[in-house]
């Protein structure tokens, strides 16, 4: 059963009981100033176990740690919205555009993974064309595949729903 | 100085290459012990990864640690998102024997085994802290006559809880990195701000993160600067091919070249700014390589 936001973040060791809403977090958090996230709503949403799981704010957070470093309870703002996010990919809600970026992991193992132009680029600038990661060593690739299938990841992947 | 193994990451490979040429060339330069990582994946990329799964995003992130280990080098990492990863995560397992028991049954699976003996470094805290800005300065044969704007990123000095590197709100330590090429480091509005990319953000709510970018490239401009020195491939992405972006969609022009500090340094030792790539980034711009030539 999934736990209530409160106490999954009280178990994870972060002390979102102890903010005083002071708003320094809003008041510092770039992406505030030009997203719907506000951050000091977030912990409040968070602490009174309203259904933050669901909640689109959550994934507008660059994880720049400006909230974090300037909270003056030392709330672990950012670690905590991270861990919400993972309980909401593991309650199925996953962005279109961040299973596309799981799913290049999966089957290159990078995020972003090499293309013919920049094939050539390397080429152009006297280097192997690929570099000396997983795409020069296929056995490694096997590796990392192995284990995203040890930690369950393709299937949490394939599990989770595309938000509209 | 322990010797260090280089992780490359996905955009620096990639994306933009020169930025791995110029790492490789200054490397050589300052006569650093560096070897390959071979058969490294992506770190993988903590704002999105970590907010997957954190079991997976440490085992991949351990994977990467223990084949450096395996080497008997600390991980140099070229770039903020790489660094927070492999440092955070490194530190997790550092200082949670139960955690490293259950990444060390996934790691099994490939023979593999995290024992905590490798550190994990950023390039740009590696030069300050191991080599000095004096050495650097003496290996600069080619002073820059520029002005900057730098652009710290944040996983290099956040969260600052593990990293070292003293106040987060005016860091200088980049500054002087900077400046030892010569160049001068140009004070703007929001200097600390963040490019607007990271967390998943970028690949998800493009205009949102661009928006941001906008904000930074207008303070940037508005301090006349000749152009942007960075040390994070996603900082240099979202800044050199977001100018691009910012333009299609809200008819802002900048055209302020983008470098990652390696190329910069490289070029102050005397390398051409076409041998490290320059030319390969989307904002070109023929003033300022002239400047940077001659």
């Amino acid at each position: 059963m999934t736990k209530e936001p409160a106490n999954l973040l009280e178990d994870e060791g972060f002390s979102f009981l102890t903010c005083m809403q002071c708003g320094t977090c809003t008041g510092s958090c770039p992406s505030g100033r030009y997203t719907s996230l506000n951050t000091r709503r977030i912990v409040l949403s968070a602490r009174r176990n309203k259904d933050v799981y669901h909640d689109d704010d959550l994934w507008m957070c660059t994880t720049c740690y400006q909230c974090q470093e300037r909270c003056p309870r030392g709330i672990k703002i950012v670690d905590g919205i991270l861990t919400l996010r993972a309980e909401s990919v593991h309650l199925g809600v996953m962005l279109p555009a961040h299973r596309k970026v799981a799913e290049l992991v999966m089957d290159k193992g990078h995020a972003v993974p090499i293309n013919d132009a920049n094939r050539a680029n390397r080429k152009a600038l006297g280097m192997d064309e690929l570099p000396e990661t997983v795409h020069k060593y296929p056995q490694a690739l096997d590796h990392v595949k192995k284990l995203i299938k040890a930690t369950g990841f393709d299937k949490l992947i394939e599990e989770a729903g595309e938000q509209e | 100085m322990k010797p260090v193994s280089l992780f490359l990451g996905c955009i620096i490979p990639n994306r933009y290459p020169g930025i791995e040429k110029a790492t490789k060339i200054v490397l050589d330069e300052l006569g650093v012990d560096w070897a390959d990582l071979k058969g490294a994946s992506c770190c993988p990329a903590p704002g999105v990864f970590r907010s997957f799964d954190k079991v997976t995003w440490l085992t991949l992130a351990a994977r990467n640690i223990v084949l450096s280990e395996q080497m008997n080098r600390d991980v140099l990492t070229i770039c903020n998102g790489c660094f927070g990863s492999l440092s955070d995560a490194n530190h997790e397992l550092k200082n949670d024997h139960s955690l490293v028991k259950k990444i060390n049954k996934n790691l099994a699976e490939v023979n593999m085994e995290y024992s905590g003996t490798s550190d994990v470094r950023h390039i740009i805290e590696f030069f300050y802290k191991d080599i000095g800005v004096g050495k650097i300065k003496e290996a600069v044969t080619h002073p820059l006559d520029i002005k900057a704007a730098l652009h710290y990123g944040c996983h290099l000095i956040k969260p600052s809880r593990e990293r070292d590197l003293g106040t987060v709100e005016n860091p200088v330590f980049f500054d002087e990195l900077l400046e030892a090429t010569g160049a001068k480091s140009v004070e703007y509005e929001d200097k600390m701000a963040c490019c607007g990319a990271g967390g998943g953000v970028r690949s998800a709510l493009l205009d949102k993160s661009l928006e941001m970018s906008n904000a930074k490239l207008l303070h940037m401009a508005q301090a006349g600067v000749d152009c942007i020195i960075n040390a994070c491939p996603f900082c240099h992405l979202q800044l050199d091919f977001g100018q691009v972006e910012i333009k299609d969609k809200f008819g802002h022009e900048y055209n302020i070249p983008v470098l990652h500090y390696s190329q910069l340094l490289a070029i102050a030792m005397g390398h051409s700014p076409e041998s490290v790539g320059l030319d390969l980034n989307f904002i070109k711009k023929e003033e300022f390589m002239d400047k940077l030539g001659g």
